[in-house]
């Protein structure tokens, strides 16, 4: 019998990923636990193993595809015995048609390696015949991909009305998009997105410049085009989607860390040391930065929030998102109980989650989820900035570079080693007396930081 | 002072206990006035017993038609009225005792008696005042009583009473209503019937079966008023191939009673005049909501035409007091009123459920031959303004209805050409009642005639029509 390797889901919420590798070719030999492919989806990127032997027959899936459905057929596997030219031929035929649309024409290019909007594109299998001439409705896809659930009916009659079918938002159960909604939008009713102003007569959907009109505005020739990556995708989606979403309100502290900086030597010149020399921890200010944040929030439990459309959800725990930059954008993974880990135990864990961040192998569940979070430009020289709400937070702190500054202290000015600080919050969820009650909690451990130690 | 209840249910009927379930699945602290019998008039005096004496009369019916199926029945076919009126209420009481049960387990308390409403929040409840009819069901224990209770929100759900005609007020013996016509002590040999709305047709359906002579009298030009001109057309034609006579755009303008007969005098819309006797006349001219004594006037609830004014998740113009179901206006149907009922506990939770749409609300009337419909018919639909494709198809297509022995009907559809919308189905024949409801879903997950073609339909069923008659819509029909 020859085993069918289907498309893993790597999260449970996942519906979809880009194949990015085949690290096997057909006609190699399989052990189990050998890594067949990598999966690539929103921010990560994971291995499958094969969990049978024999010989990778087909590969159905080629690199490089991006949006193959969850439990979609990528190749197939011949057990020992069996011909694995004579299953090619066979599950060519038998190839699944879990889609009933028609294929796309034959002669579309194999595979692409591009991720294209309207690619629910699976590559059909080169056996699969003609293009019907009147393709049912494709399934609506939206901007990044996502499959948008609408029912048939409103999605015609959105069609007809030259209405992108994403941008609607839905009342129906669990979200889904209905007819109502759709004749809300068609009498006016605002779209997800930004919509500018209402044009005369029907209001027609804003959407961004088209990618054609902006590159006219340069000369050929003269720039290089790199398609965006999923990565690159989900930050504009989801920074587009915060900033015109969240009423963002901005407090800013200085914070003076003299005794912060003293404290973490002398934490560091503590750190026990391997055999090989090495230390156990070194504490960064960072790692301190997202401690006393924590400790901040649990402070102020008020301040520790989502928002969601008929609740308010108030935290038990501090879980702090830290920004970490890498190759291609960045990615938040969550400092899950902030409050309760000790600086060394952050700071262990901060190396780990940087490591396999720029590695693309965080899992989901590293990067998902949180109250609040950190994103430090200091290392750069940035005086001091405002960060973009990175939902479900209600708040995020952009820290700015350490710099000695001249201050007044009693009449007089003194040098003194002062870190900006400035809290971007969500004023659904936290209103500007409270926000700054945060910020001068944090403030305060920050400045008096043996209050993080005990 | 006892703890405020969170919802207060004025009607134990189909409306007020599903309404009363789910709002004890939601966490809420719920109870039910109900003066009579749980269950209200569906389970003990309409729907359900209805459906048990039409259930006799059907099997009358093949009973008498054995022969065509190759059966002999030796002797003739005869029925005890008692019997059949026996067997009526006892599942009706089955099932109200099953309220009982559902009210018990779902820990809703049920106060017996009459609620009037004193001041948002608070309701008066007394001893049942209404003489009840009888043979009643026994009352659920571990009832509370009288008294007064606070309740945050207060939902109106008494139902209806049958519309009373000036001078040709129902007597309980001679003029019926559906009550004495569910609980008859000899079938009678002929019959008037006035109204051929569900109720009218029902009855002089299952009189007709059971051998009356059965007259109908219908006001408006057409039987079944609310159901498709075709569709009610087609079902008349049957009717009166079973002897029924039917009057259309005739009134009743006045009934002599007799000692044990009833003459009445009808008009047609042309003035005509003609003289009709029989045993019994059934008056089914409609229901009226009960909105009296309930303190809405003091409270300045809003009706109109007898009916609570509510907007689509049930609310009345005064905060804190809801209506639902038949007391809320028409269509007058118990499917109508649980659903009224849910979402308007929903929407008290803060959930947001989507208003009553009632162009999904479907109509079964379990005549022989049945009648089903849902959403729009097809004038009604040109009405709207809208340009229809309409798909037919006849039983005489079908093998399933064939193999039955059953093949007169008619699936039709109505579908907006614009988009593909299924505004309306409409259908007459064998066991439609229990096929109207794939439509439903069709509706309401809003397909296109697209899906719905694409759909597979078990053969060899009488399902396969709806599929054909979609098809047909668009040109595509197989078995015409």
């Amino acid at each position: 019998m020859p085993v069918n390797i289907l498309m893993p889901a790597l999260s449970p919420t996942m519906e979809k990923g880009n194949l990015a590798k085949w690290l096997k070719k057909e006609g190699d030999t399989i052990k189990s636990g050998d890594v067949l492919a990598e999966i690539e989806t929103d921010k990560a990127t994971m291995e499958v193993e094969a969990i049978d032997e024999g010989i990778l027959a087909r590969i159905v899936v080629p690199e490089g595809t991006s949006d193959v459905p969850v439990n979609d057929l990528i190749a197939i596997i011949a057990s020992e015995g069996e011909d694995p030219k004579a299953i090619k031929a066979e599950s060519g035929k038998a190839a699944p048609a879990r889609k009933q649309e028609p294929a796309p024409a034959p002669e579309m290019p194999k595979a692409e390696p591009k991720a294209e909007p309207k690619s629910d594109a699976q590559p059909a299998p080169p056996a699969v015949a003609a293009p019907a001439a009147a393709a049912p409705a494709a399934p609506a896809a939206s901007h990044d991909g996502d499959r948008v659930f609408a029912s048939p009916l409103a999605r015609r009659v959105a069609s007809q009305a030259g209405i992108d079918i994403s941008r609607v938002t839905g009342s129906g159960p669990h979200g889904r998009i209905v007819l109502a909604d759709v004749e809300a939008a068609k009498s006016g009713a605002p779209l997800a997105a930004p919509a500018a102003a209402p044009a005369a007569g029907k209001p027609a959907p804003i959407a961004p410049p088209s990618d054609d009109k902006i590159k006219a505005l340069f000369e050929p020739g003269s720039y290089e085009e790199v398609p965006h990556d999923n990565m690159r995708k989900v930050i504009a989606r989801r920074l587009t989607e915060a900033k015109s979403t969240i009423p963002h309100f901005y407090l800013t502290m200085d914070c003076e860390i003299d005794a912060l900086l003293k404290l973490r030597a002398e934490i560091n010149a503590a750190a026990p040391h391997d055999k090989d020399g090495k230390p156990a921890y070194k504490v960064s200010v960072n790692d301190m930065v997202i401690k006393a944040l924590a400790l901040a929030l649990a402070r102020v439990p008020e301040a520790n929030v989502s928002w969601t459309e008929n609740a308010m959800l108030k935290h038990k725990h501090a879980d702090v998102g830290v920004a970490v930059s890498i190759p291609g954008g960045l990615i938040t993974p969550v400092v899950r109980q902030a409050e309760t880990k000790s600086l060394s135990a952050i700071s262990n864990e901060m190396k780990d989650f940087a490591a396999r961040a720029k590695a693309r192998k965080l899992k989901p569940e590293e990067y998902q989820g949180g109250s609040s979070a950190v994103s430090n430009l200091g290392m750069f020289g940035v005086k001091d900035f405002a960060a973009v709400i990175n939902p479900p937070h209600a708040t995020i702190l952009a820290v700015g570079a350490g710099e000695s500054r001249a201050v007044v202290k009693g009449g007089q000015v003194v040098a003194a080693t002062v870190m900006s600080c400035t809290l971007s919050t969500d004023h659904r969820a936290v209103d500007g007396a409270l926000g700054a009650e945060l910020l001068a909690a944090f403030k305060r451990l920050i400045e008096k930081p043996m209050a993080m130690l005990v | 002072m006892a703890e405020a209840y969170d919802i207060l249910i004025i009607g134990g009927g189909p409306g007020g206990y599903v309404c009363a379930i789910r709002a004890a699945q939601l966490g809420l602290k719920t109870a039910v006035v109900e003066r009579e019998h749980l269950g209200g008039i569906c389970l003990n005096w309409g729907c359900i017993p209805t459906k048990a004496l039409l259930r006799t009369a059907e099997i009358f019916h093949y009973a008498n038609r054995a022969k065509d199926y190759g059966l002999t029945l030796e002797g003739k076919m005869s029925f005890d009225p008692a019997a059949v009126v026996k067997r009526s209420r006892g599942v009706s009481g089955q099932l109200n005792a099953g309220v009982g049960f559902l009210m018990k387990k779902n820990k809703i308390d049920v106060i017996w008696g009459e609620a009037s409403v004193t001041k948002p929040g608070e309701v008066k409840v007394s001893a049942p005042n209404k003489q009840a009819v009888l043979p009643q069901h026994p009352q659920p224990k571990g009832t509370l009583g009288e008294g007064t209770y606070q309740a945050k929100n207060i939902i109106v759900a008494t139902g209806a009473r049958p519309r009373v005609l000036p001078g040709i007020e129902p007597d309980g013996k001679l003029i019926w209503t559906y009550f004495e016509a569910m609980k008859p002590d000899t079938f009678p040999k002929s019959l008037i019937v006035m109204g051929s709305g569900a109720i009218g047709i029902e009855f002089a359906s299952f009189y007709r079966t059971m051998g009356a002579e059965v007259t109908v009298v219908e006001l408006l030009p057409q039987v079944l008023p609310v159901e498709d001109a075709e569709i009610a057309g087609l079902a008349r034609k049957r009717f009166e191939k079973q002897g029924m006579k039917i009057l259309t755009a005739t009134k009743v303008t006045k009934v002599e009673k007799g000692a044990d007969s009833v003459t009445a005098t009808v008009e047609d819309d042309k003035g005509n005049k003609q003289t009709l006797k029989a045993d019994r006349i059934i008056s089914a001219v409609g229901v009226v909501g009960n909105i009296e004594n309930l303190g809405l006037e003091k409270l300045g609830v809003k009706t109109d035409r007898g009916c609570v004014v509510i907007d689509g998740l049930g609310r009345t113009n005064v905060p804190g007091i809801y209506a639902i179901g038949d007391v809320a206006g028409p269509p007058m149907l118990a499917h109508k009123a649980e659903h009224e009922g849910v979402i308007c506990v929903e929407a008290i939770k803060g959930l947001k459920p989507h208003p009553m749409d009632k162009l999904k609300i479907p109509g079964c009337t379990y005549c022989h031959p049945q009648i089903a419909s849902v959403g729009l018919t097809e004038a009604k639909a040109k009405e709207a303004g809208y340009t229809v494709k309409v798909g037919r198809f006849p039983f005489v297509g079908n093998g399933k209805a064939i193999a039955l022995g059953e093949p007169e009907g008619l699936v039709k559809t109505v579908f907006d050409a614009k988009t593909g919308r299924l505004l309306g189905a409409h259908m007459v024949g064998a066991e439609v009642t229990e096929l109207i409801q794939g439509y439903v879903v069709a509706m309401n997950l809003e397909t296109t005639e697209e899906e719905l073609m694409h759909t597979v339909f078990p053969h060899p069923t009488l399902s396969e029509m709806m599929h054909e008659s979609v098809l047909d819509a668009y040109g595509r029909a197989i078995h015409t």
